[in-house]
Formats: structure tokens, C-alpha cells, sequence
């Protein structure tokens, strides 16, 4: 904000920033060589819906568009919507863990559909999950406001593997714009698609 | 690509907040202007009373600015709390803090049965956000209610409202300090006046109605300058989480609370008034026109619910041109 707006008490709207989603394939490349953590295949895009019809318009077209292409192979499954306890609505792609090409693709498509339609400040974040051998839980958080990727690593009873985190991190300095401030790595508890 | 949006701007508001400044801007320059004159009249002790207020009511003005946020939580006898204590309100904060990209202020909740909220602090790195328990768990709000009141209490961090008031009420507090200084002075500093010329002897009263009338004109713009922030906040607020409809319901529920509400805490609450989401005092008259619409802080519940309605309103209209509502 600037100082005027400040002066003003004036709020104007962040809009997101899209692009650096498509960076998430080759993040999973070097996640999977370094880490031996596989995507799962699901993705979700969350996003506070407002109130009014305009909005519920609009979230219907994007599901009927990411539905066009559930027939084909690699369209994935329909995309599930909920709503968690905060409020926000989440829309979950589900492909094969191979197919993250496809996930990311669908994930752009509820962006530009929403920033389209004027409602980008509403964009909340992006999340891909990811897993090892041994079931432990990594996921790609992106921050639509700040353009930047954070790990979140779930454990049991609202604990985070901050070591595998931090670890995620220093692995994906290269590819991904990874968010510096740590203390903007706000956990996303019993996301769904985590 | 054009940057599309569906918030319209506010311009009534804007202009009226830009009235209300210049206006105080105005007083100040007057002021001055009547305090240099005062100081050019070289009369040592208007001289050393005048300087004496700028340094204490500066002084005042810095320390509460640096201060805000640990003598609001002192006063209001909150304590901070880490996400495991309180996952809930931390979850929220946090996802508020994400949707409008800003710096997530600490959280305390503070022991008052009132239901109510605050958040101060010079900048957006400095600052807490203070939720009541009243608020948390007897005041009834759903969680899309809390939502609203929080969005509204990170709308005034959003907007410095601590700094752009404690610059705003400096001049008010000079001006009162020289009241008292100059009415002391003549209460007991009279007699030792008599040798000087008899240009000085009208010097000290001459002080103190410039300093009364100034201190009475800017408090009430201070107080016009905070109703008009307070409906900013709303209006931010409701534009964060898109749900102006949450926000209003929130407000009538509390607003509702603050009439049954015991006086001890009504009493305890009354210096952080200005930072509240709703007045925690009443002064008489259920905010309608008239002397206490005046004197209040906080708009009345009918205009803050006038305004939310116009947003509820302009989020329903058709999607088809989103830019035409700009």
C-alpha cells in the first residue's frame, strides 16, 4: 500500500500473479531426484468465494470447462469442491501422479477463469501434494499474492516437519521463487487434495 | 493485461477524509502561525510555556506512537497467544493476512467479558491484533462474524491508523497542554508579570483562548477524521473477505452485547476506545444525530450498515463487465 492509500484509508485489491505455476513440473522433477518425494496427482486451488450470484456464475463455467476433458486420457477425474472450516472454498483436480503437466494446466485454468471474471483478489492459494515411500507428506503452497512457493509438511496433531521443509527449500532455491519470509508460511491444516 | 476489478472506490469517503485532514492541516498552520507571533512578541515566559508544550505534548505523542502496542495490551490486561494455544484465530488471521498480502501481526486475546476487538501498533512489522474472550466465546458470532471483525481490525493496520491519529491528535494535545500551562501561569505566575511592558500582560490569556479554541476545533475534526477511518476499516474489511453481509450481522450482535455489558469493563476499556470495533461507551443517545454523533469515535451502526449494504449491493450485480462497476 501506498502512502496515500494509507492517508486514505483506501484498500486496493492485490492481484494475483499467475505465471509461476508453470515452474511446478520441473519442481517436481528435482523434488523426485532429490528427495524421492512423487507428486500424488492432486492439486487444489483455494479461494475465498464472495457473497452474490456473479461469483457462483462464474465458479460453475470453471467446473464445467475443467469437465470438458474428463473423458480423455489424461483429463483426470471431475474436480471435487469443498469447503473448509474457514470458509474458503477449495477446488481439488485429481490425475495420475505422472500427469502433473495436465494438474498444473487445469490449475492455470481456474486461475485465468477467476482473474478473467475480476474476482484475482480473491485467490487465496495453490497447493500440489506430494509423497514418499515411507507416506510422509510434503506439499508446494503458492501464494498467488507474492508469486512465491513455500513446503508445508504436515505430521500428525497440527505439527510440521520443519526440517523437511527448510530441506524442500534449499532444494528448490534454483526453480521455483521460494518465499523468503518465513513467517509468511502460514499452514494450511486438512487442506483438501493434501 | 488490464488488471481487472470488481472494488469500486469509494470517492464520497475520500474526499471527505481529505477535507477533514486539510482542515486540521489548517488549524495547525494557524497555530503556528499565532505561536510564532507570540514568540516574536519576545516575551521569555510565553516563549518558554509554548516551548515547554510542543516538547511534552511531543513527547507524549512519540512515546504512544512507539508504545501502542504494549500499553494497549497492558491496559487491556491481554496476553499474546502461538498458534497452538489458538489454532482457530491464528488460522483465520493467517489466511487474511494471505488474501490481502501483509504482514501478520502477533495476536492476543485479552480477558474482558465485552465483546470486542482491537489492533495497534506504529506499522504493520509493530503491530498485534487483540480479540476479547466476550468476542471469542460468549458473544455468539459464527465464524464468517469473526472473520469480518478481524478483517476489519487488519484494514486498520493496513491503513497505519495508529500513526495517521497520533499525528492527527498531536496539534490537540499541544493545544491542550498550553490550556493548562497558560492558565496555571496565570493563576500563579501573575503578580511577577506587573514589572514588564504592558504588551506581555495580555500575552499569557491570549495564549490560552487561542490554545482553547484550537484544542476544541481540532478535537472534534480528530473525532470526525476517526468515524471516517472507522467506515474505511469496514469498507476494507468487507472487501477482504467479500462478505459484507458476515460484517454487518457481526456488528449488530456486538453492538447489541455493549448494552448489557457491566460498567467495570466498560470503564477499564475507556482509553483504547479509538482502536475498537465498536465503542466500548455510549454516550447518551443510541448514536443518533445531534451532540453525541458529534463527539463520537465510531459512526453510528445505521451509517456503518448503510455503507456495508452498498457494498452488499454492488457484489450482487450481474459479472458481465466487471469493469463497469469500478
Amino acid at each position: 500500500m501506498g502512502f496515500l492509500d494509507s492517508l486514505f484509508g483506501r484498500t486496493k485489491p492485490v492481484q494475483p500473479k499467475l505465471d509461476d505455476l508453470f515452474g511446478l513440473p520441473s519442481a517436481a522433477v528435482q523434488i523426485e531426484a532429490a528427495m524421492g518425494f512423487k507428486p500424488t496427482g492432486s492439486g487444489s486451488v483455494s479461494f475465498r468465494a464472495p457473497e452474490g450470484k456473479p461469483f457462483a456464475d462464474i465458479q460453475k463455467e470453471v467446473l464445467e470447462l475443467l469437465a470438458m476433458d474428463d473423458d480423455k486420457p489424461g483429463g483426470g477425474l471431475p474436480v471435487e469442491v469443498t469447503k473448509d472450516t474457514y470458509g474458503y472454498t477449495w477446488l481439488v483436480s485429481n490425475h495420475m501422479s505422472d500427469e502433473i503437466d495436465a494438474l498444473v494446466t487445469d490449475l492455470h485454468a481456474v486461475n485465468s477463469a477467476l482473474v478473467d471474471g475480476g474476482f484475482g483478489p480473491q485467490l487465496l492459494c495453490t497447493l500440489v501434494a506430494f509423497t514418499d515411500d515411507s507416506h510422509r507428506r510434503l506439499s508446494l503452497v503458492y501464494l498467488y499474492k507474492r508469486g512465491t512457493f513455500y513446503p508445508f509438511a504436515p505430521l500428525s496433531g497440527n505439527n510440521r516437519d520443519n526440517a523437511l521443509e527448510l530441506q524442500a527449500k534449499g532444494i528448490l532455491g534454483d526453480d521455483l521463487r521460494m518465499e523468503q519470509d518465513l513467517t509468511r508460511w502460514f499452514p494450511v491444516w486438512g487442506a483438501p487434495g493434501l | 493485461m488490464a488488471t481487472q476489478t470488481r472494488y469500486a472506490p469509494d470517492r464520497g469517503l475520500t474526499v471527505r477524509m481529505t477535507a477533514t485532514m486539510f482542515l486540521l492541516g489548517l488549524v495547525f498552520v494557524v497555530f503556528v502561525g499565532l505561536i510564532i507571533g507570540i514568540m516574536s512578541a519576545a516575551h521569555a515566559s510565553g516563549a518558554a510555556i509554548v516551548l515547554v508544550a510542543l516538547i511534552f505534548g511531543g513527547g507524549s505523542a512519540f512515546v504512544s506512537l512507539f508504545f501502542s502496542d504494549k500499553i494497549a495490551l497492558a491496559a487491556a490486561g491481554a496476553r499474546e497467544v502461538s498458534p497452538k494455544e489458538a489454532p482457530e484465530l491464528h488460522g483465520i488471521v493467517d489466511r487474511l493476512c494471505a488474501l490481502a498480502d501483509m504482514d501478520k501481526p502477533r495476536v492476543a486475546i485479552a480477558p474482558a467479558m465485552m465483546p470486542n476487538a482491537f489492533a495497534t501498533g506504529r506499522n504493520s512489522k509493530n503491530s498485534v491484533l487483540c480479540v476479547t474472550e466476550g468476542l471469542l466465546y460468549h458473544s455468539g458470532l459464527t465464524q464468517e462474524e469473526l472473520e469480518g471483525v478481524l478483517a476489519h481490525e487488519l484494514s486498520h493496520v493496513a491503513h497505519k491508523d495508529v500513526q495517521v491519529m497520533t499525528y492527527a491528535s498531536l496539534l490537540a494535545i499541544v493545544a491542550g497542554l498550553l490550556v493548562r500551562f497558560a492558565f496555571y501561569s496565570e493563576l500563579f505566575g501573575g503578580g511577577r508579570r506587573s514589572s514588564n511592558d504592558g504588551n506581555a500582560a495580555l500575552l499569557i490569556p491570549l495564549i490560552l483562548v487561542a490554545s482553547a479554541v484550537v484544542y476544541a476545533i481540532s478535537f472534534l475534526l480528530i473525532r470526525l477524521l476517526s468515524r471516517y477511518r472507522e467506515l474505511a476499516a469496514d469498507r476494507s474489511g468487507a472487501l477482504l473477505t467479500q462478505n459484507p453481509s458476515a460484517l454487518i450481522s457481526a456488528l449488530q450482535k456486538v453492538s447489541g452485547g455493549m448494552n448489557r455489558i457491566p460498567t467495570q469493563d466498560l470503564r477499564a476499556a475507556e482509553p483504547l476506545n479509538a482502536f475498537y470495533f465498536a465503542p466500548a461507551m455510549k454516550l447518551s443517545g443510541q448514536g443518533g444525530g445531534g451532540l453525541s454523533a458529534i463527539f463520537s469515535t465510531h459512526p453510528s451502526l445505521d451509517k456503518r450498515i448503510e455503507q456495508l449494504a452498498k457494498i452488499q449491493r454492488e457484489l450482487g450485480q450481474p459479472g458481465a463487465d466487471p469493469r463497469g462497476i469500478r
